[in-house]
């Protein structure tokens, strides 16, 4: 409650308040993807053969491939010649301590409202973070090792670690699973790789801060998660970028790997550059995200709080191998201005007994779109299968747009599908109750939002659903009145 | 003694029809007034006007509150400056529990007049007790605010906010409307807990036996967008025995 108020008091800026770029020396591949940009990432990584060889693989297929057309959204052509693949800070010498971090980058940090220090300190977060390309800082490692987690920037992981990334890397996105997908697997930069060994419940939230910085710099992070048997692990990603005028791409890949009896939960809050109101800049977030519950009784959950982004193409899905394993996703999307989002998931049940749940909250203001896009599929095989479906779309204004395009294919008599929608308004009644109440009207609308969304907020770690509740009451900021 | 509240010749409607035909009203410390008058005669409307509802044109005249002019502050600051309004229909608002909303609420108007906001322990004490005033159940508080209750559940939840917000001038719009009669007496001992010397009550009602628990100083009957007769609570008993039609003959009559 103390919280609530705190956050509210916050809800006062009206410009992006992460636009701002930091100045630190950049080390760029010109414009351009070829075979050779490839060969020149990872050689910068210093990546053994069979890697090359991988991402030489994706690279041919990505020629091959074509961008998706079927999303509800539009924009112009991306010139994939315009994109610069490979950007990194200067100094590149791997830092044991803070001390040694730039001291702009901790600025900016703080200036994010990351302090880094706090967190390592204070909270136990151990944060891993991606500046662009190169991972910077992972702390906590020296604990997590104790126990044998594996936390390190996917480079890293590749050279230390090759038989576990070798093992599981695209296996559950394939290399040619889409057209970003193959972008991705040819150029990725760095990311995220863990693995939390048997039977061990990693006792401190794992966290990652996104952060784009380079102009013109294209991000294609990879992370991947193993959970082996019996154990649990929480992962939690952040991301924020300095206002620009050129689109920017983003293409990432996640993958998760939960073994039998495995529980891996996956949060995320998305606050990228959106563009202005007038619909410059912002960021293109075309992002492939899958799980595999691959053991019995595993459990995999999204969480997702989408605030940014001038597009957002996104679904977290999770397929549903072992029996009685379950998939959950639980989605806060808000779109203002003129932001794009056709986002959703996927469930795909091949176990038996599998449940999955689908919680999704739409937030539309200004002059945006916000499609919702789910797909629950119940093979032949998925005896007992069940899922349960909320799609909410919450409008506030009158120029703005709600879609719900649910899919269903369900091939087992036994399965038990349950899909429930509702679309409300924001109306003026509302907001007048409110404002006789003392509540301006932009504080009424992040009440109201917070309220409508805390279903999937109580599903964060408690900092960071305050921090996903400033994001949303910040991102709809001039969407009334 | 400056009036808490001097309306004068106000006019007031819609497009191109005028509801609020020129009224006027001076609402001084202390003092209870009731509005009475048949459906549509345009009491809501004044009461809206007051609270700053925006779809309604101001064409004419001038409201004093506290001694500024009210018809320049935005709703939010009217409320923040101590005016109520417990609406005829309160609004539900999903996901939003009670408390979290009066909390809101409480340290906005804390906040204008320079006070931090209340610490949480500090103020659930406060709910706690001053929903004893309207002998409200606890359990409303993490409800979505209106959401699901009954009509008159929702009329003691505003009687419990103005207890909360302790304003300057309230105006309750028919209040007493779908209170059975329990809730009647509870809800009026709650106004009259909150009477003090120095704030004032509008009250809105079609039926006088509210006004067996509410002593009004003064009784208006707004007939047609004006107010056409004031006196003290004895009128409210003659409109309960006669009606409103000898009024509008008085009323035809002067026009
Ligand atoms: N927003 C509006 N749009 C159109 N007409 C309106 C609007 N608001 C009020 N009116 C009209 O103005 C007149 C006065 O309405 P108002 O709600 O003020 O009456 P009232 O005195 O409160 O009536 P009741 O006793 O039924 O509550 C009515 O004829 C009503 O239909
Ligand atoms: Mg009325």
């Amino acid at each position: 409650m103390a919280q609530d108020s705190a956050i509210l008091d916050e809800v006062v800026q009206n410009d992006y308040k992460y636009g701002f770029t930091t100045d630190i020396e950049q080390d760029l591949l010109p414009k351009g993807l070829s075979e050779d940009v490839v060969r020149f990432i990872s050689e910068k990584k210093q990546e053994p053969e069979w890697m090359l060889a991988w991402r030489l693989k994706a690279y041919q297929q990505w020629l091959k491939m074509k961008e998706p057309a079927w999303p509800n959204v539009t924009y112009p052509k991306i010139d994939f010649q315009e994109i610069i693949y490979w950007a990194s800070p200067k100094k590149k010498e791997s830092l044991n301590s803070l001390d040694e971090v730039d001291p702009e980058l901790l600025a900016t940090f703080a200036k994010l409202g990351i302090p880094l220090e706090e967190q390592k300190f204070l909270t136990g977060v151990a944060v891993d973070v991606v500046l662009d390309s190169v991972s910077i800082k992972t702390t906590f490692q020296d604990k997590l090792a104790e126990l044998g987690i594996i936390f390190c920037p996917m480079s890293e992981a590749i050279r230390e670690h090759p038989e576990l990334v070798k093992q599981y890397i695209g296996s559950v996105v394939p290399t040619n699973d889409n057209f970003y997908s193959a972008l991705n697997s040819a150029v990725f930069s760095d990311g995220s790789f863990v693995y939390i060994p048997k039977g061990v419940r990693c006792p401190i939230e794992l966290s990652t801060y996104f952060r784009i910085n380079a102009r013109n710099t294209g991000q294609f992070e990879r992370t991947l998660i193993v959970a082996d048997e019996g154990s649990y692990v929480s992962y939690l990603e952040g991301c924020t970028a300095p206002q620009r005028d050129e689109n920017q791409l983003h293409a990432a890949v996640v993958e998760l790997v939960a073994h039998t009896d495995a529980e891996i939960k996956y949060s995320t809050v998305q606050n990228w550059y959106p563009g202005d109101k007038e619909g410059k800049g912002g960021i293109f977030n075309f992002v492939t995200k899958r799980g595999i519950c691959q053991g019995d009784r595993s459990k995999i959950s999204w969480t997702q709080v989408e605030t940014g982004s001038a597009i957002t193409w996104k679904y977290p899905s999770v397929i549903l191998k072992g029996d009685h394993s379950i998939g959950e996703f639980y989605s806060v999307a808000v779109t203002n201005h003129l932001q794009q989002a056709d986002t959703g998931t996927k469930m795909m049940h091949i176990g038996k007994n599998t449940r999955s749940r689908i919680v999704s909250k739409g937030i539309s203001a200004g002059n945006s779109q916000n499609s919702y896009r789910g797909l629950v599929k119940v093979l032949k095989v998925a005896e007992g299968a069940r899922n349960f479906s909320q799609c909410d779309s919450l409008l506030i204004g009158d120029a703005c747009g709600a879609h719900t395009f649910p899919y269903l294919e369900v091939a087992n008599k036994t399965a038990t599908v349950e899909h429930e929608a509702t679309t409300s308004k924001i109306g003026e009644d509302i907001l007048f109750y409110c404002n006789q109440r003392g509540i301006d009207t932009e504080s009424a609308v992040a009440l109201i939002v917070n309220g409508y969304a805390r279903e999937v907020l109580n599903q964060l770690p408690m900092e960071f659903a305050v921090e996903a509740q400033k994001l949303l009451a910040i991102s709809l900021e001039g969407s009334v009145g | 003694m400056t009036p808490i509240l001097q309306i004068t010749d106000l006019t007031a409607g819609i497009e191109d029809r005028e509801i609020l035909k020129g009224v006027s009203l001076t609402v001084n410390p202390g003092e209870v007034h009731a509005i009475m008058g048949p459906n549509g005669s345009g009491k809501s409307t004044l009461a809206s006007v007051l609270a700053g509802r925006e779809e309604y044109a101001i064409t004419g005249g001038t409201v004093v509150f506290r001694g500024n002019d009210l018809l320049e502050l935005s709703p939010e600051d009217r409320a923040r400056q101590g005016m109520f309004l417990a609406f005829q229909y309160p609004v539900e608002i999903p996901g939003v529990s009670t408390a979290n909303f009066l909390k809101t609420s409480v340290n906005e108007l804390r906040k204008f007049r320079g006070q931090e906001p209340l610490a949480p322990a500090v103020f659930l004490a406060l709910m706690r007790e001053r929903m004893k005033l309207v002998e409200m159940d606890q359990s409303f508080l993490s409800r979505s605010l209106n959401e699901g209750f009954s009509g008159g559940e929702k009329k003691r939840n505003e009687i419990f906010q103005m207890a909360m917000l302790e304003p300057i001038l309230a105006v309750l719009d028919e209040t007493d409307s779908g209170l059975d009669i329990d809730a009647l007496r509870i809800v009026a001992g709650g106004v009259n807990a909150l009477r003090t010397p120095t704030t004032a009550t509008i009250i809105i009602t079609h039926y006088q036996r509210l006004l067996d628990y509410i002593i009004p100083d003064v009784v208006h009957v707004l007939w047609d967008g004006r107010i056409v007769r004031s006196g003290g609570k004895e009128l409210a008993l003659e409109l309960e025995k006669r009606g409103y039609d000898w009024i509008k003959q008085e009323a035809a009559e002067v026009a």
